[in-house]
């Protein structure tokens, strides 16, 4: 039953990525398909990166409305970009093949979040509400850093940091979309081999550790893939808040399940689809694109918003 | 038997429980007693390896619970903590097949699956089985923890305050099933009572633990005296005889 | 002791802020200071004191420490106003967009406060993260319509505010910020009341809906006035409040002006920081208080559990 709505989710990614790829398609038919083949990857790459991570972080912070973007994980990220180009000059970050470059920044990424989260939730824990208030701060505190730094450096510099902040669909580099492919798919599977325990994760730290989990092992791991995950989405397409709330809450609502093994797939799926066809739409009926993740913002928005007022009622 | 040896527990700089020593036999029920902070939740956290204390040792059978993995400790040990919350949204028969986790680790086979029908039966939850959770009333679900804590099937059973929120029907149900399992021979239990009453009624021991240490163990007929309940609590109480079981009351 | 500190430290801020510059005094002389840099001062302490005034208000009205203007929406529904004006009439002048700024604010405010009304109040936490939230769908509404009417680059000035366009002629409205101070100086203990709740207030004999009106007035006036003048600047409502109440407690009648002067104080000084880090270019000092504002914010988070709960 569950199955099948997956295979319905995925069956739904399959008509809206068809169209993506062949509404109005013109000639030169191969270098059009090529590209728009390319940024399909790209927007199901992100979709799913978002959706999966979003998952994997409400199980560990105990919170539906948690994502990893409102927290800052995002924000860390391109202040690592900035502080590598402050330290190497526009020029030396440039030297460094983009493919590497963006594992070097994943490798990092998962160390300082596993850091700096491990430690608001060792903190936070049985506070759940000052920890998310902690890491929306944060969030401000390092998109503030980050800003802080950007200014610092010189203007050919800074442009360097922006193309690598807001790289749009449009100008993937195959080589980078090749290795978040790679980290992406490897993060997926470890997700997926984890979810039994993180089923039981979910039950809360002191119900998981009496049935033998050890809880503090599995919120470290689910950082790290999380991190992963989402330096492929910000790498990509840049920040994206609310895009997580949506899908995951979408795939909770379309499953209704609480098992992981069912859940991170149906939020990777249905974070692309949300990202497929909203871009469809944009692109191909409203021709215009850099509205899309406003869209994205504001109906996540709303759905916070309810969700939040909601959960205050009996 | 579980034996606890030397053992003193801290949060922050002050120590919670000092230096408690002491044996529980297997086998029937035991009850634990006190006032409010005397610390009974915190050497159940400890029995179960969940606190860990600052210095001495427990130890259920041969096993250390700090030292052992995380499955063997679930196996022997089941903790029901006081007012569980549970955020992920789960039906009565998946949150009592949790129980059953330590021993498949996420590949559940048909022989869970019979102990949690089993669980549901017991613990009369079958026509909640397909509810989720948060729908239930608090006794209801106080009644889904307790059927989970029974699915983990372990030795010894660690409940905290099982009784809250539940009306005297429920109480006394869980207090005769608790009974009958632990006469059963293979679960022992320990509890800890609110109510002095339900003590007097159903436990075979009672521990009584006062500012951090035992203050008093002994059978429920022996301990059940107006002195001892009179230092333990720092009230005067009368002990009356009804149909030949004890009946404490606050003068 | 402490209050001399605060005094001596803004009168020194004043100082270096007025001495500092990319022109030196000796050649530009008197014209210099009162063309630029005394109102480029003089706007920071103000826009500090106003937003900081709002914070103090608005805690109240909601009876919770942890919010202040930027996390109520009012921001971005003045921006929203503005963004209208300019669409509608760009012709207009200030006062009219200012007025029109107000009046979006104070719209944004009341839909903030109902529903704040709505959240349970058992979780003091959870009314910031709500109007985190809220402002963030004003400010995507915002985005969509100047990226539509292409001002965006207007958004851009206007969510980070900064003073180095500061100069005389273009700051003054800032002083209606002295002239709101006083009026919230007259009705003190009133908004202190407010502090109480409803129940209290109301047996207390105050007119508790005409009071929370007033408040929501002058906090959008407040937000309205700085965010059209220099730009939005989150935390300053948050931080200086807090820490002036840990400080002297939460009578506003003895209160008030130590906040107004703190929030000025801590505005100037990010702009000073600002203006030196990178001589002779600039940060925005709405950046720098975005870092020097978040840690003191979390610091508050996890040293004041027992006052911060509100």
């Amino acid at each position: 039953m569950v199955e099948r709505r997956l295979i319905g989710l995925g069956f739904g990614l399959l008509v809206v990525g068809s169209a993506f790829l062949f509404w109005s398609l013109r000639a030169p038919y191969g270098f059009i398909l090529e590209l728009r083949a390319t940024k399909l990857v790209a927007l199901v790459c992100v979709g799913a990166a978002v959706g999966a991570a979003t998952v994997l972080f409400q199980t560990v912070a105990m919170n539906r409305l948690l994502t990893p973007g409102i927290v800052g994980f995002d924000a860390l990220f391109i202040l690592f970009q900035t502080l590598l180009v402050a330290a190497l000059g526009g020029v030396g970050a440039a030297q460094i093949p983009g493919a590497l470059r963006f594992v070097l920044e994943t490798l990092v990424l998962m160390g300082a979040a596993a850091v700096l989260f491990g430690v608001v939730f060792r903190r936070g824990r049985g506070d759940v509400t000052r920890m998310i208030l902690t890491g929306i701060i944060l969030g401000v505190l390092l998109r503030g850093l980050a800003e802080t730094v950007q200014r610092m450096l010189d203007p050919s510099e800074f442009a360097v940091v922006q193309q690598a902040m807001f790289a749009s669909f449009g100008r993937v580099d195959p080589g980078q979309l090749g290795v978040a492919v790679l980290i992406l798919s490897g993060a997926l599977a470890i997700a997926f081999r984890l979810s039994p325990a993180l089923d039981v994760a979910g039950l809360g730290r002191g119900t998981a550790r009496g049935l033998g989990l050890d809880h503090d092992r599995i919120v470290w791991a689910t950082l790290l893939l999380v991190a992963a995950m989402v330096s492929v989405s910000t790498a990509l397409v840049g920040p994206v808040t609310f895009l997580g709330l949506l899908a995951a809450s979408l795939a909770r609502l379309v499953t209704d399940t609480h098992r992981h093994a069912v859940l991170i797939p149906a939020a990777a799926l249905t974070g692309s689809v949300i990202l497929v066809a909203g871009q469809f739409v944009f692109e191909r009926l409203l021709s215009g694109q850099s509205a899309l993740a406003v869209v994205v913002e504001f109906l996540g928005g709303l759905l916070f918003l309810f969700l939040a007022l909601n959960k205050g009622r009996p | 038997m579980i034996r606890i040896e030397r053992l003193t527990y801290k949060v922050g700089p002050a120590a919670i429980l000092h230096d408690v020593d002491l044996r529980l036999d297997a086998g029937g029920i035991t009850a634990l007693i006190g006032p409010n902070g005397a610390g009974k939740s915190s050497l159940l956290h400890c029995i179960a390896g969940l606190n860990r204390p600052a210095f001495g040792t427990v130890r259920i059978g041969d096993l250390d619970p700090f030292a052992a993995p995380g499955s063997l400790r679930a196996r022997a040990v089941a903790l029901l903590r006081q007012s569980p919350a549970v955020v992920s949204r789960l039906r009565v028969r998946e949150l009592v097949a949790f129980g059953r986790w330590p021993h498949h680790r996420g590949r559940a086979t048909p022989q869970d699956d019979a102990v949690v029908a089993r669980a549901l039966e017991i613990f009369t939850l079958e026509a909640l089985a397909d509810r989720p959770v948060e729908t239930l009333s608090g006794g209801q679900r106080q009644r889904a923890f307790i059927a989970m804590t029974w699915a983990q099937d372990t030795p010894w059973m660690l409940l905290d305050e099982p009784l809250n929120a539940l009306d005297p029907r429920h109480a006394r149900d869980l207090m005769v099933r608790l009974h009958d399992l632990s006469r059963a021979g293979d679960r022992s239990v320990i509890i800890v009572l609110h109510d002095i009453n339900a003590a007097a009624g159903w436990a075979d021991r009672i521990v009584a633990m006062k500012d951090g240490r035992v203050a008093a163990r002994d059978t429920t007929a022996a301990l059940l005296t107006p002195e001892t309940l009179g230092a333990v609590f720092d009230t005067p109480f009368e002990v009356l005889n009804t149909g030949g079981r004890p009946v404490v009351v606050a003068r | 002791m402490a209050r001399a500190l605060v005094c001596s430290a803004l009168a020194g801020l004043v100082l270096v802020s007025l001495a500092l510059g990319a022109a030196s005094l000796s050649e530009g002389g008197g014209w210099l200071l009162m063309a630029s840099r005394f109102p480029r001062t003089a706007a920071a302490v103000l826009a500090g004191a106003g937003l900081a005034l709002a914070g103090v208000v608005v805690q109240q009205v909601v009876q919770n420490r942890m919010v202040e203007p930027s996390l109520t929406g009012t921001p971005e529904a003045a921006m929203l106003g503005l963004l209208a004006v300019t669409l509608i009439a760009p012709g207009s002048p200030v006062a009219v967009k200012m007025l029109f700024a107000a009046a979006c604010a104070m719209a944004g405010m009341a839909g903030f406060l109902a529903l704040a009304d709505r959240v349970p109040q058992q979780d003091p936490m959870l009314l910031p993260i709500i109007g985190l939230v809220y402002g963030g769908i004003l400010g995507a509404i915002a985005t969509w319509f100047a990226w539509y009417s292409d001002l965006l680059q207007y958004l851009g000035m206007w969510r980070l505010g900064e003073f180095s366009g500061v100069m005389q002629g273009r700051y003054e409205w800032l002083w209606v910020v002295a002239v709101l101070a006083v009026l919230l100086y007259v009705v003190a203990d009133r908004i202190t009341i407010l502090g109480f709740g409803e129940a209290q207030a109301r047996s207390l004999g105050l007119n508790y809906a005409q009071t929370r009106t007033f408040g929501l007035v002058v906090v959008s006036l407040l937000t309205a006035l700085v965010l059209v003048t220099v730009g939005a600047f989150p935390f300053v409502g948050l931080v200086a409040p807090n820490l002036i109440s840990r400080w002297r407690g939460d009578n506003l009648r003895t209160n008030l002006a130590w906040i107004a002067v703190f929030g000025g104080a801590l505005v100037l000084a990010a702009d000073v920081v600002g203006r030196l880090v990178r001589y002779p270019f600039e940060i925005p000092a709405a950046t720098v208080f975005a870092v020097l504002g978040a840690a003191v914010f979390l610091w508050l988070l996890y040293a004041a559990p027992g006052r911060s709960h509100g």
